[in-house]
């Protein structure tokens, strides 16, 4: 069978994905954690809808995506760094 | 689930994993593991993965050698890779305050065979070349203090807990505890008589105790920790600042991971939410240490609860007969999980009872025999 990346930035297979459901589990956030698909650096932005997929096809149910975590992109530790407004909270 | 077992372990973090795990391997494997959510979801999966022997008092320091030991056999003993580093822990000291309290606990690390030593800036520069030494006047140094990668950890007990016939339940959340010949844990998803429970759920843990009419002292306290874009390995130790909570260190995976210090007003809420004061705060700390990662890019940032005691010290041993609580470890639970499950399986399965059981019983907070640990990070 040919292999299929499902998840380009960490190199996650369709296998990898379903090797992760046969383990038991059962929602995103877990095959998440276990083959690390969408940690990379597009966060999920290029792969969740995939592994939602074949999840939803498994389960028969809808799949809400994983908690997104920010920055949105990627961003310089400097312009965090920088003093704004929100020091005088 | 099975209708009845011997222990009931409410919590799939590492620590009630660990003792389910460990009470096995000692043959009790009559054990039901109960876990709300997912395995990993709470602070055992959002973790830095920091496992040092650098601390305060002779029993962290003797369980934490313990801890580190198990690590090391980790991988062959149950066919997972932790990605265990030894890299080493790096504190950095910025007064003489600081410093004193660094000797001392050198001193006493020394003394139990920990090869902590001090440093001056110079030589931490040997250690990591990036340092600003104008930012710190000395530094302390394990070179055998490592890191590790939390997630596989805990899916390493889970396998070689449920191989030996442990049930491990996810998606089921406790709803009540009844006394009466034992204990009938009630479950979303079925009930199970229990001649012994084992509260594990960490900042969830007040909670579960609740459910028997037992108040816990322990609150949870929002920790927030975030993710760097993957770069060649460059970071040997985990690199530490003693007076802001600073961490941060180099996964196997490249990222740079790292957490600080951010007070909130003290509440009962669990939080997991990311803050914008966070990302200020550990950037500003983390460039003014090493200011290259001022171009470093944050890929990601999470949150999850430190689960904090008055003493810094944890809640374990027998509540009340037959209900045991293994808590309260201030944020450093997962590098206390491997000797604390071995130690909680030795006693539970029969064997010998370490004294820390005694020492760090609930009772303690209400008769004042309070110990303090004081180097709690983060």
């Amino acid at each position: 069978m040919p292999k299929v990346i499902v998840c380009r930035c960490e190199d996650v297979t369709l296998r990898d994905v379903q090797h992760a459901i046969e383990k038991g589990n059962c929602d995103i956030e877990e095959i998440k954690r276990y083959t690390g698909f969408g940690t990379g650096p597009c966060q999920g932005k290029e792969c969740v809808w995939a592994v939602a997929r074949i999840l939803a096809e498994k389960t028969g149910e809808d799949v809400p995506p994983f908690t997104s975590r920010p920055p949105i992109v990627a961003t310089a530790m400097k312009y965090f760094a920088r003093p704004d407004e929100s020091d005088e909270k | 689930m099975k209708d009845r077992c011997d222990i009931a372990i409410v919590g799939g973090g590492v620590i009630g994993l660990s003792i389910a795990y460990n009470l096995a391997v000692r043959g009790v494997r009559d054990v039901v593991v109960v876990e709300g959510g997912y395995l990993a979801g709470g602070a055992s999966g959002r973790n830095g993965g920091g496992i040092r022997q650098q601390w305060s008092t002779r029993r962290n320091i003797q369980l934490m050698q313990e801890s580190l030991a198990i690590c090391k056999r980790f991988a062959k003993e149950l066919g997972v890779n932790i990605w265990l580093r030894q890299g080493g822990y790096l504190f950095l000291s910025k007064n003489e305050a600081e410093t004193a309290r660094l000797e001392k606990n050198i001193k006493l690390q020394n003394d139990y065979g920990v090869p902590t030593r001090m440093l001056s800036p110079r030589e931490a520069l040997e250690v990591v070349p990036e340092l600003d030494t104008s930012r710190f006047v000395a530094a302390s140094y394990n070179p055998t203090d490592g890191i590790l990668f939390p997630w596989p950890f805990l899916w390493g007990y889970a396998d070689g807990a449920r191989k030996r016939g442990v049930e491990i339940h996810t998606h089921t959340r406790v709803t009540a505890i009844e006394r009466g010949d034992g204990f009938l844990v009630r479950t979303t998803r079925g009930d199970v008589q229990a001649k012994r429970v084992v509260n594990a759920a960490g900042a969830w843990s007040p909670e579960v105790a609740r459910l028997l009419g037992i108040e816990l002292p322990n609150w949870p306290v929002r920790h927030e920790i975030l993710s760097s874009e993957p770069l060649k390995p460059f970071l040997r130790p985990m690199v530490s600042v003693l007076g802001n909570g600073l961490y941060f260190s180099q996964s196997m995976r490249g990222e740079v991971v790292g957490g600080i210090t951010v007070h909130e007003e003290r509440t009962n809420e669990i939080k997991m939410g990311s803050t914008l004061r966070f990302t200020q705060t550990i950037a500003r700390a983390m460039i003014e240490v090493i200011p290259r990662f001022g171009e470093l890019k944050i890929v990601r940032q999470w949150a999850g609860p430190y689960d904090m005691t008055e003493d810094g010290n944890p809640i374990i041993g027998e509540a009340v007969p037959g209900f045991y609580l293994c808590c309260g470890f201030m944020g450093h639970g997962f590098m206390m999980a491997p000797v604390m499950g071995k130690l909680y399986a030795d006693w539970l399965s029969g064997g010998p009872k370490h004294e820390i059981f005694d020492r760090w019983r609930l009772a303690r907070f209400t008769e004042g025999n309070l110990e303090k640990e004081d180097f709690i990070i983060g």
